[in-house]
């Protein structure tokens, strides 16, 4: 197992043996008992700094630290940090640095991960900057498809919904470039197309198609990554009312499902997904938010022996 | 450069940005603030040149550029030659690349990147043809045109 990187900022970072090198630990990790994997973190604190408010994130990673037999140090909210009193991101990091062993921070400021990577001689965990990255949700998605269907490479996955601004399946598409044969079908209203400028990036890597009829798509996809669409996106309320309901699902799609389909979703879901598809062999967003779990230890786990 | 290029004013000793393309001129005048240089400052716009059909050129008498004077220029001017003139003559001729990285040469253009909250200094890489610059912070990729608004 190789891993090269001594700070997780961004998906870009990542090489192909990167990603496996975490996958591979995350599995280790689902299959230890908590009675020996609590002496990993031990004696180590983790401060865990989220400038602004975050639940699943943040409650995985506490829980993690703590199945890992680690300290949890931080705040869940600036509000209550010196940010409140005008001091720097780079002054509050370079400060908990030397209190903890590792730092995981989400800020709604772009590149604050980057940042704090080079003031802080201690690992960063990038748990999302504003727009820009969320790591560990990419990764965590990742070894969701990789442990349902037993690998990436070759996979049919649809990314339906917001593609011109979710950050969730940029990051995505970025690292599915990694594996070979991977076809990626964009589904999304035309003023919600997956930026040019990703698919260009990704392309001779990826087989991207575009539509923004799912049913099209549908039974040729292993796995569908919905995503949520926002009214706020819309110039026109008369465009948003008129598309909306064709990107929420509900139980009708597994009609023309393929055998063994899943659906994904980065959650918090809204009304995308009706909650009558929640019961059903098709939904793998619940088992995907639990895998952030094994994900985040396996990331603590590497980082904690890395020296910058 | 061939004699015919010095037809407008051979400056004594200085620097001419050669080859450089058509619109480049005035953007190099504008970012070096050569609109305040002590001696004269020559501009040729859209004039013939073999190598590129149209071309752009740069006459400064008494300056020599600095590393950093270059890369910004690098950033506008990739394939272009700066030629350092002493007593008339050609004494060196160096090709203009665009740099791999430029640090502190470009304001990125997200407002929500750090680099416009913190004071610190902006770090891009670049791509070329097209131009293209990322933020190594925010991850924002800008377009030729807007570098060309956002250099320093």
């Amino acid at each position: 197992m190789s891993f090269s990187l001594t700070d997780i900022v961004s998906i870009s970072d990542f090489s192909r043996e990167d990603i496996e090198a975490v996958l591979e630990k995350a599995a280790e990790m689902e299959k230890t008992p908590l009675a020996k994997k609590n002496k990993i973190l031990e004696n180590k604190t983790v401060a865990v700094l989220f400038f602004e408010p975050s639940t699943r994130t943040r409650l995985s990673f506490e829980t993690s630290v703590q199945n890992l037999g680690g300290n949890v140090i931080g705040f869940a909210d600036a509000g209550v940090s010196s940010t409140k009193k005008g001091e720097s991101l780079s002054h509050t990091i370079r400060v908990v640095s030397g209190y903890a062993d590792m730092i995981v921070m989400r800020h709604s400021i772009e590149g604050a991960a980057r940042r704090a990577a080079e003031v802080s001689k201690k690992p960063i965990i990038n748990g999302g900057d504003g727009a820009n990255q969320h790591p560990t949700q990419t990764l965590l998605d990742l070894y969701t498809i990789q442990k349902q269907f037993k690998k990436i490479e070759g996979i049919n996955i649809g990314l339906l919904g917001d593609l011109k601004y979710g950050r969730t399946v940029h990051s995505l598409m970025y690292a599915l470039a990694n594996f070979d044969k991977v076809k990626v079908y964009c589904i999304a209203p035309d003023s919600l197309k997956m930026p040019k400028s990703i698919i260009g990036d990704t392309s001779g890597k990826l087989q991207v198609k575009e539509t923004s009829k799912l049913q099209e798509f549908l039974p040729k996809l292993d796995v569908l990554y919905a995503t949520r669409i926002q009214k706020e996106r819309f110039v026109d309320e008369f465009e948003y009312e008129q598309i909306k309901n064709v990107f929420i699902l509900g139980k009708e799609i597994l009609k023309n499902a393929k055998e063994g389909f899943k659906l994904m979703h980065p959650l918090p879901i809204v009304n995308e997904i009706k909650t009558e598809l929640d019961n059903t062999d098709a939904a793998l967003y619940f088992e995907q938010a639990k895998n952030g779990i094994p994900v985040r230890e396996a990331l603590l786990s590497i980082l904690r022996d890395v020296k910058k | 450069m061939k004699k015919d290029d010095i037809r407008l004013m051979p400056i004594s000793n200085g620097t001419v940005l050669d080859h450089l393309p058509v619109g480049a001129a005035l953007k190099i005048v504008e970012i070096l603030k050569l609109d305040k240089a002590k001696d004269a400052v020559t501009v040729a716009i859209n004039t013939e040149s073999a190598r590129r059909g149209r071309k752009d050129l740069v006459f400064i008498e008494g300056k020599a550029l600095t590393k950093k004077e270059i890369d910004r220029i690098g950033l506008i001017a990739d394939h272009g030659t700066m030629n350092i003139i002493k007593n008339k003559e050609v004494k060196r001729k160096e090709k203009i690349s665009l740099p791999k990285q430029a640090t502190g040469l470009i304001k990125c253009i997200n407002p929500k990147c750090i680099t416009n909250i913190e004071k610190l200094a902006t770090k891009f890489s670049l791509t070329e043809k097209p131009l293209k610059a990322k933020c190594h912070y925010c991850e924002k990729t800008i377009s030729e045109e807007e570098i060309f608004k956002a250099i320093k």
